[in-house]
């Protein structure tokens, strides 16, 4: 056994959970387990306790209202990957997820899990980054939201306090036909990002941007947003130099250095994937079938 | 602070109960307590793919489960695949197609191929390489195994229009 010896609680309510939250020194919440464990086994993670989610009723599915989405934290990363209304309404969540780790893993690796855990090389969260998710959080004085801009805090760091419990991610769906692409270098398929790309295009009738979003995951401590270049980009025809400017200043951060990569290469990974991205996603937008809807 | 936790699940159909410490890996409890060693532990930090198993029918990692979270779950294992004593026509396919060398990683390819086939029949070779980016074999490649998983979906395909 790898792990540090620690004790197990299955609540089987959330009111419950937050209760264990709040009371127990060193708590840790376990959803699908496949970052969590990982750490656990190289005893990177020593919680004294373990709560588990998964005995919770009503914290996993997608839930469509008339302008918004809810997706439960605990639901699984194949829930999503397979969901047909999500990939119509919010197409680059399926993107985002043909690269994160492997059928095996997404199996039980949750939403709330990949947001929790803030790799900055996840792409769940900068997915959600660029959709400019809400992120539902209960603790012990009750629930409160928080935008995906604030939620991520640092390396490994979010806005959950210590005694609080992701529930959901709230979700606006662009409008149908809106142009996406997630694109990402990693060495091998599955593999943590060296860095990746999120791009949400949409535009009027005249082909003219009307709303873009640009986010990167790898290349700082945490998914980030680049104003910069969403500047560049609306109001704007797209073409070779548009693309190119707003993918030079979406590269134009100040980048991590490590094992994997320099600051240079991860800025030019960055600007060559926004690029990549921003072309794909260009191809995709629908402007055409709205104009005689 | 470890307290031990009574659980009780289904492997290849048979209903195991056993008081576990709830730092038990699921990997270490197949091996240890239930003796089926069967299931391989490799990296033991969820990379390499050999210790998957099928809960619940669905593929996963049995060194990133705790063996406590496997209450009341159905489990299969390497062992639950072969039918009367007789390899399935995916472990036969192994052995046509070498599809193995050392053996030490087929184990949990067998079990992610065999999730991939329930779910699709008839899949594409890259269906089947891209469940493969989930286990690291050292000795054949790939090749061999994609091979086999391309065969035996033709061969229960034949079985059926046989039928």
């Amino acid at each position: 056994m790898k792990p540090a010896p620690f004790d197990y609680h299955a609540p089987a309510s959330l009111d419950e959970a937050v209760a264990l939250m709040s009371t127990l020194d060193n708590a840790k919440v376990i959803a699908g387990g496949q970052s969590l464990v990982a750490m656990m086994n190289f005893r990177y993670a020593m919680p004294d306790h373990l709560i588990d989610l998964g005995n919770i009723a009503g914290l996993s599915g997608l839930h469509f209202e008339s302008q918004t989405l809810r997706i439960g934290a605990m639901t699984r990363q194949r829930e999503l990957e397979f969901s047909v209304p999500l990939a119509n309404k919010v197409p680059l969540f399926k993107a985002a997820l043909a690269h994160v780790g492997h059928r095996q893993t997404r199996n039980r690796g949750t939403l709330g899990g990949s947001l929790a855990h803030a790799d900055p090389a996840a792409e769940l969260p900068t997915a959600c980054l660029a959709l400019d998710a809400e992120i539902e959080i209960a603790g012990a004085g009750g629930t409160r939201i928080v935008p995906m801009r604030e939620f991520s805090a640092g390396f490994m760091t979010t806005a959950l306090g210590y005694d609080e419990i992701l529930l959901a991610v709230h979700i606006r769906p662009w409008r149908e036909g809106h142009g996406y692409s997630f694109q990402e270098y990693a060495r091998r398929h599955g593999d943590f990002a060296v860095a990746g790309a999120a791009v949400l295009l949409d535009a009027n009738n005249d082909g003219i941007i009307e709303r873009a979003a640009v986010a990167l995951c790898g290349v700082t401590d945490r998914p980030v947003r680049r104003d910069e270049a969403e500047a560049a980009l609306v109001g704007r025809h797209l073409d070779d130099s548009v693309i190119a400017r707003a993918a030079s200043l979406a590269g134009d951060v100040e980048a991590t250095a490590d094992i994997h990569a320099d600051a240079t290469y991860r800025r030019h990974l960055a600007r060559v994937l926004t690029t990549r991205a921003l072309h794909e996603a260009s191809s995709r937008m629908k402007t055409k079938k709205r104009e005689t809807a | 602070m470890t307290t031990t936790h009574s659980i009780s699940v289904n492997i290849n159909g048979k209903t195991y109960t056993r008081d576990v410490e709830a730092r038990m890996t699921l990997a270490d409890f197949l091996r240890h307590e239930i003796g089926l060693t069967g299931t391989h532990l490799g990296c033991e930090h969820g990379v390499c793919g050999a210790c998957t198993v099928l809960i619940d029918g669905r593929s996963a990692r049995s060194c990133l489960t705790f063996a406590v979270q496997m209450n009341g779950r159905n489990l299969t294992t390497v062992e639950g695949l072969s039918v009367a004593g007789n390899l399935n026509p995916l472990q036969q396919a192994f052995q046509e197609h070498h599809g193995l060398q050392c053996g030490f990683c087929t184990s949990g390819i067998l079990m992610s191929l065999t999730e991939l086939l329930s779910d699709n029949p008839d899949p594409t070779e890259h269906e089947v390489r891209e469940i493969l980016t989930g286990h690291l074999c050292r000795c054949t490649g790939y090749a061999g195994p994609v091979r086999a998983a391309l065969a035996t979906a033709e061969h229960l395909k034949n079985i059926k229009g046989a039928a």
